[in-house]
């Protein structure tokens, strides 16, 4: 499915916290927002969740204007990981995947059988499997993190909307959720994601879109848009950006102070 | 994976086995306990003449029927209804320290009751002005609340039923202070305390419809509660409909709060202590908590009403022997651990 963003401008009451920001998200692409804290991320997520009111503009997915739609139609196609955090009741993560399976059972249901099976399916799928009886509160953050993504996927969208998945990880579990990224961007989903590290949108991204004062001040290819030109206009934060013996990662490291 | 949740739903079999059993054979102790000397043999007697056996005493009769039995059925109607709304209001406000009366629905309903008795209305009206009173005091703080927009809607309503439950209370102490300190300061204290002993049959009755409204209503959404868990944001991501939701669940909870309390005064803690226990053994899933925090409730609040008419003289208030039992047991889940929540 191909997400279109058409000029939408979106905020709280009489504030605008985005205007103008076009872009298109296609069949099993990885786009990365970037950009600095406050520059309306976060919202432009919300936007696209329907948790936060359009002030102009439409968001269409497969030509179709998704304004009109029901809570449970557009999370049927949309589907959002929020950042993994501690949960307050101590329910199993198979019980927590099972949740994604909500814009699918009836309003008096409980999940049946074939939602059982797509849940246990997705926690294979996402390799989580052994964790299926855990409690959510007792699993390490990473763990949580892959569960929210299976819950999201459970949903079956088309469409995933990642708010700073690798933020408060460990290394390790950073790179193992940015390699699952990249892996369900192959397998029909196209995914929308933030991240405030330029190394984590070279890893995953097909291309990056810059949030900067509430508007889209770029959009392109990692390497066209992250340069250090770019980062010092950002930031204020002189760097290089290059590869290491032995990795074709691209990197990001400050600048020696001459 | 399947053979795992066979068991589970084996162990849930048995589970509910076990706990109507163990209703039931409280529900006979209950019966078979009291002033009047009628015990089980009596109530032999009593069961064997339904069924067309050798007449019973009519004494006897009338005080197992007439004045036992209602007792132990609102009991377990009322046990059972502040735990289920206990249970709804934990999950919904997110918060393991949430009980029924957070949004004002006790302290209305006392002020209703309150007023009432300082009138000297008869008791029908009496507990119907209760009902109302714990309705009402809800709808306002669900109407301050929704006029309250740009913020967690989850936090400004608890924040309202606070501030409107502490002015209700400011309008219950005042009549405490004009009211009559030898006929009427007694019955609106004791009424503040609970009790089942004036319950009649015609009680459980009027107030049945309710029930039965409330609590069916939370067993149809028992599995779309649990999304509610999660919070606003991640509820809605999953296309759930929370406003309303919200909305709908609060009604069930308060409705059945407001019966049960119109009849029998206030009982606190049930709603507080027995949804935690629950959690313990069955786990945070709606699906299996509301059942067994029903169960335990209504057991809690027999146990409660046969320690209140035998362990003394004169019959104490429910309140006290709720809160005395509770608050310790609390305190121990508390400290060994053994956590339901985070």
């Amino acid at each position: 499915m191909r997400l279109e963003v058409d000029r939408i401008a979106f905020g709280y009451g009489s504030r605008l916290v985005g205007q103008d920001i076009s872009f298109t998200l296609e069949e099993n692409e990885v786009l990365v927002l970037f950009g600095p804290n406050g520059a309306g991320k976060t919202t432009l997520f919300k936007t696209l969740l329907g948790f936060v009111p359009l002030r102009a503009g439409t968001i269409r997915l497969d030509g179709q204007p998704i304004g009109a739609w029901s809570g449970r139609e557009r999370a049927s196609r949309i589907a959002y990981v929020p950042q993994a955090h501690a949960a307050l009741f101590p329910f199993t993560v198979e019980d927590l995947v099972l949740m994604g399976r909500a814009p699918h059972v009836g309003l008096f249901a409980t999940p049946g059988l074939r939602d059982r099976d797509v849940a246990a399916a997705t926690l294979e799928r996402l390799g989580i499997g052994h964790l299926a009886g855990r409690a959510y509160t007792e699993i390490s953050g990473g763990e949580r993190q892959i569960a929210l993504i299976a819950r999201a996927l459970a949903q079956e969208p088309s469409i995933l909307v990642m708010d700073e998945p690798t933020a408060s990880l460990d290394y390790g579990h950073q790179m193992r959720v940015l390699d699952r990224v990249r892996e369900l961007a192959g397998e029909g989903v196209s995914i929308v994601l933030s991240t405030h590290n330029p190394d984590h949108a070279f890893r995953v991204a097909d291309r990056v879109a810059l949030v900067f004062q509430s508007r889209l001040a770029a959009l392109g290819t990692p390497e066209a848009v992250l340069t250090a030109d770019t980062l010092k206009q950002l930031y204020d934060i002189d760097v290089v950006i290059g590869t290491l013996a032995g990795s074709d990662a691209r990197l990001c490291a400050p600048r020696n102070k001459t | 994976m399947t053979r795992r949740m066979l068991s589970r739903r084996r162990l849930a079999g048995s589970g509910f086995l076990l706990a109507f059993a163990g209703l039931l054979a409280l529900a006979v102790l209950s019966m078979t306990v009291g002033k009047f000397d009628a015990g089980l043999a009596d109530l032999l007697a009593q069961i064997r003449a339904m069924l067309g056996g050798a007449p019973a005493d009519e004494t006897v009769a009338t005080v197992f029927w007439n004045i036992r039995l209602p007792r132990v059925v609102a009991g377990l109607a009322v046990g059972a209804a502040l735990a289920a709304a206990g249970a709804t209001y934990q999950g919904l406000f997110r918060n393991p320290l949430v009980s029924p009366d957070i949004l004002g629905v006790s302290a209305g309903a006392s002020f209703g009751a309150v007023i009432g008795i300082f009138l000297s209305l008869p008791v029908g009206i009496i507990q119907l002005m209760s009902f109302a009173g714990g309705l009402i005091a809800v709808f306002s703080v669900y109407a301050v609340a929704a006029a309250i927009r740009n913020r967690d809607p989850v936090l400004v309503l608890v924040l309202a039923g606070i501030a409107v439950g502490a002015l209700v209370g400011a309008g219950i102490s005042l009549i405490k202070i004009l009211a009559d300190p030898y006929d009427q300061l007694p019955a609106i204290t004791y009424w503040l305390l609970g009790s089942l002993a004036s319950v009649t049959s015609g009680d459980i009755i009027s107030i049945l419809p309710a029930l039965v409204v409330g609590i069916v209503t939370l067993f149809l959404l028992r599995w779309r509660m649990n999304v509610m868990t999660l919070g606003e944001e991640e509820a809605k991501a999953l296309g759930i409909d929370t406003g309303r939701l919200r909305v709908v669940l609060v009604l069930a909870a308060t409705l059945i709060t407001a019966a049960a309390v119109s009849i029998t005064g206030i009982i606190g803690w049930i709603g507080l202590v027995i949804p935690h226990v629950a959690r313990l053994i069955v786990g945070p899933d709606f699906v299996r908590l509301l059942p067994i925090s029903m169960a335990l409730g209504a057991a809690y609040l027999l146990v409660a009403d046969i320690l209140a008419r035998s362990i003394a003289l004169i019959e104490v208030p429910l309140g006290i022997l709720t809160a005395t039992v509770g608050a310790p047991f609390f305190l121990f889940l508390l400290a060994s651990g053994r956590r339901g929540w985070q």
